[in-house]
């Protein structure tokens, strides 16, 4: 009665196994590790660049204890804080600017161990130290600068198919074009709709004037609010590249928040600083009577420009000089794209601008045919040339394609950074959560010996409550912790602190079944059945109870998770695991054990409960 | 063989029925005047504002760094200790058209001028509308939570036994809010989780109780009902006792080292422990009772228990 098959032995020792693996790279501990990323997500990680990083560390006489790499990057792992600080400082000059060169710490679990994706647990931000913020787009703004780019369209449209308005003007999102009389409207009215079906026209009558008023439809508002996240999240992620973190998140949450996640960052100064950045985008004429001289260039270069003119570098370190009035900036691209030059099927960046833009464009190259132009892009209050290419000819409709790139990956680079060099809308940091890394290993410390404590209390009860029971309710307990240790590792969810509340009280409330089970078989055995059939009987009278109690605590930890937020879901997360894992431990692992000790013996005269 | 409680004959609960009750409802007519009076402490992450922890190298001078800081023009700051006497907490509110963020560091620009060793342990900076979202969310977990609780146990046991479950669970909620507001503790996030987590623990409680219950039904031949849950209550009491016993020793633990964090959301627990445990004994099931529970509400569905099994 008390035998289980052996299949059901199989599967406990399949899962006990499995548990031990996945737990133990929780045991290894940590080592730290320099990580290498290069900074525009199109440039190659390959073995090319894994052997220049080992070079660079063994000239700099740093012995690296392990060198891996992965689709993200190059990781490289020392014996100590002091050999990876220089080994830091070589490769961050060795490589220059292009890599993000950034301190890590990795697990130091054996590697056939990360191979099996047994890792350790995910700590949260409270538990290693870091930033966490929750920025705000500013989506009104958007949409402002959205009605505003059409304003300008419109503007150009009507003048080109020689419609006669009196007036434009924008207040807020909604542009109201004013006319002499119906039929310019209804013309104007037909001209827009072909051009731009995204636009709501409506047409209203004020006094004496014919109104139309313009407003983006719908479908044309969440698509600008879409792209407006969208290049926002592409501008944090260049930006926080720059900051050297190892393991950044950055992610939408919501509509129009983003959450950026900087682990093991102390400067929160800097961090916000660089987040906020605002970044500009410029064109402007290369003066090239000016470079004729040489002597000028030079003397630009030592701070003495030539009059109207200012020096700046290109990305291969050649100074241009520019001159000082701004043809367009970037507020005028609308989208830029990387592809190929139909002709030469070389690689070009095209770009799109709005209206107004356009029409500037049209006039500048016209008036500059064989002269250079440069596109810089002003972060920080440094400034760069991106690219600065010859113009061909007079280029009208607003599409500009710039070839001169060295490759089709320079031209993803280029229209990434015309994409993305600012934010569509400003943000606005309405979350933010720092915690230092003192206080984060103290709350490890704390959380670890609450649960630690309060198991040996809940042990020494139990065992001394219950006997030979109850060392079988605290090896299925044990059990327990290792299965959810194991299942939080394996899933990666983020430990919190409040996480770690949740594996104690996961634990405290775990033992419950085995209390329900073992009075069950107490009772029964005080109604004169043999320890056999009470065993038996408990086991199976109990599980309807923990079952029901179980699946309520269940629905509390789901709705948690559901509705919960940072510190509340991760623990929301560790209430939901534990009561799945302590339902298997301590019915059917605990059974096991029973039925290993009883199951066999013939005649069972005394339980030890 | 160890025992806690050793009983001959069934403990007549259900005696006392009308006076747990009353004691009960009084319970939690008083924590919804307190709740509507004095309100709850609400922190920084329902209302908005910033918290920093702040650490010194030694004891720190609570004065000099309120001084320190309203001539700084920080005046409306509030400064306690927090833990150890070497800890601080400076709780700054929110002020309109000052970039929240920069406050922060401009703080502790301020502070390490004054005192250059200061090191900052945590920042928490919650915007005005994230605090109100929370706090939605929050509110609107509680009720998702009782909802879904309701429809399991009016399911699987009956609806009479639902009410009184939730009933029960109800009055520990309410209990505990009116606690805190009573004590004007800070109550947070994570007292909002321990808030969620006693409303998962009291209906797993109340649930043993109600299983014997239901299991008494059918198999006595007993009418009282009265007696009948007088006899599951006894038998179930001693696993009740020892459970939140064991329950307390985990959070027993949290309380004394779980630090500054834990302590609201131990101390929270701690009291949902001891009211949760007196509801599900002793105001669940007078509830049911005079719903008009009986012995025909068990008998009728044929069904076999053990196909319920997952």
């Amino acid at each position: 009665m008390n035998r289980y098959p052996l299949w059901k032995y199989l599967v406990i020792g399949v899962a006990l196994l499995l548990a031990f693996f996945y737990t133990l790279p929780n045991f290894f501990g940590e080592v730290p590790a320099v990580q290498v990323t290069p900074v525009r997500t199109t440039e190659k990680v390959d073995a090319a660049l894994m052997q220049r990083v080992e070079a660079t560390v063994k000239t700099a006489g740093v012995a690296a204890q392990g060198v891996s790499l992965d689709a993200r990057g190059v990781k490289i792992r020392f014996a100590d804080t002091d050999a990876q600080i220089k080994a830091k400082d070589a490769l961050q000059q060795a490589l220059g600017s292009g890599y993000t060169v950034a301190l890590n710490l990795l697990p130091a679990s054996p590697e056939w161990l990360t191979s099996i994706g047994a890792l350790p647990m995910y700590l949260g931000l409270d538990l290693r130290g870091g930033v966490y913020f929750l920025l705000q787009v500013d989506m009104p703004k958007a949409l402002d600068k959205a009605a505003e780019r059409y304003q300008g369209d419109i503007r150009t449209l009507l003048r080109e198919k020689k419609v006669r308005y009196t007036g434009i003007g924008r207040e807020g999102q909604a542009v109201s074009i004013r006319f002499r009389d119906a039929a310019q409207r209804d013309e104007a009215r037909q001209a827009i709709k072909a051009a731009y079906a995204e636009l709501h026209l409506e047409e209203a009558q004020s006094g004496e004037e014919y109104l139309l008023g313009v407003t983006l439809n719908k479908q044309a508002q969440v698509k600008t609010q879409e792209d407006a996240l969208k290049q926002n999240l592409t501008t944090l992620r260049n930006r926080v590249n720059e900051l050297g973190v190892a393991e950044p998140v950055i992610q939408q949450q919501g509509i129009d928040r983003v959450v950026v996640q900087l682990p093991g960052v102390q400067d929160t100064a800097k961090a916000k600083e660089i987040l906020g950045r605002t970044a500009t985008l410029e064109i402007r004429m290369v003066d090239e009577e000016k470079m004729q001289d040489a002597a000028s260039v030079q003397a630009a270069l030592a701070g003495q420009a030539p009059f109207g003119t200012e020096v700046y570098l290109e990305r291969n370190g050649v100074p241009v000089l520019v001159k000082k009035t701004v043809v367009l900036t970037g507020d005028y691209i609308t989208d830029a794209q990387p592809g190929f030059d139909n002709q030469t099927n070389q690689a070009a960046v095209h770009i799109n601008l709005d209206g107004r833009g356009a029409r500037v464009f049209k006039n500048v190259t016209r008036e500059n045919v064989g002269k250079r132009m440069a596109i810089l892009l002003i972060e920080k209050g440094k400034t760069e040339v991106v690219t600065a290419p010859v113009i061909r000819e007079e280029i009208g409709g607003g599409r500009v394609q710039i070839t001169g790139m060295d490759s089709p990956q320079e031209a993803n680079d280029v229209a990434l950074l015309l994409r993305a060099g600012a934010l569509a809308a400003p943000m606005e940091i309405v979350e933010e959560r720092t915690v230092g890394p003192s206080l984060g290993a103290d709350n490890i410390e704390r959380g670890f010996n609450s649960t630690l404590y309060g198991f040996a209390a809940i042990a020494l009860f139990m065992v001394v409550y219950y006997q030979l029971f109850g060392v079988i309710s605290v090896l299925a307990l044990a059990t327990n912790m290792f299965l959810l240790v194991a299942l939080l590792s394996l899933l990666q969810a983020t430990l919190t602190l409040p996480g770690i509340a949740g594996i104690a009280l996961t634990l405290g409330m775990a033992i419950d079944a085995n209390v329900i089970i073992a009075e069950r078989i107490r009772e029964e055995l005080k109604n004169g059945m043999t320890p056999q059939a009470a065993l038996a009987a408990g086991y199976e009278r109990a599980w309807d109870t923990i079952l029901d109690s179980n699946i309520t605590t269940l629905i509390a930890g789901i709705a948690l998770f559901w509705l919960g937020s940072g510190p509340v879901r991760g623990f929301a997360v560790v209430l939901c695991l534990g009561i799945l894992t302590s339902m298997f431990s301590a019915v059917v692992v605990s059974r096991a054990m029973v039925n290993l000790s009883f199951g066999r013996v013939k005649r069972l005269t005394k339980l030890s409960i | 063989m160890l025992e806690l409680i050793r009983v001959k004959k069934d403990i007549p609960f259900m005696r006392f029925a009308r006076s747990t009750i009353f004691f009960s409802v009084a319970c939690i007519i008083a924590a919804i005047a307190l709740l509507a009076t004095k309100g709850l402490n609400l922190g920084v992450d329902f209302t908005g504002g910033t918290v920093m922890e702040i650490g010194y190298p030694r004891a720190a001078d609570i004065p000099a760094i309120r001084g320190t800081l309203a001539s700084a023009g920080y005046g409306d700051a509030q400064v306690q200790n927090f833990g150890t006497s070497r800890e601080v907490l400076v709780r700054l509110p929110v002020k309109p058209g000052v970039t929240s963020a920069q406050l922060s560091e401009q703080v502790m620009a301020v502070l390490k001028q004054a005192d250059a060793s200061t090191e900052l342990r945590r920042v928490e900076f919650v915007g005005p509308q994230v605090g109100q979202e929370l706090l939605e969310d929050g509110s609107l977990a509680l009720v998702v939570v009782s909802i879904g609780i309701v429809l399991y146990l009016a399911l699987r046991f009956e609806w009479r036994m639902a009410v009184g479950a939730i009933f029960a669970t109800a009055h520990d909620i309410f209990i505990v809010l009116g606690v805190w507001s009573l004590f004007q503790w800070e109550f947070s996030l994570t007292v909002l989780a321990a808030i969620l987590a006693i409303l998962g623990y009291s209906v797993n409680d109340t649930v043993v109780v109600f299983d014997r219950i239901r299991e008494n039904f059918k198999k006595t031949r007993m009418t009282n009902v009265a007696a009948i849950m007088d006899n599951a209550k006894t038998a179930t009491l001693s696993r009740t006792i020892i459970t939140s016993g064991t329950t307390q020793l985990m959070v027993t633990a949290m309380l004394l080292l779980g630090g500054e964090v834990l302590y609201g959301f131990a101390l929270c627990l701690t009291i949902g422990i001891i009211v949760g445990t007196y509801s599900s004994v002793l105001v669940a099931s007078p509830i049911t009772m005079w719903l008009g529970v009986s012995r025909e509400d068990f008998i009728k569905p044929v069904k076999t228990e053990s196909g319920a099994m997952v």
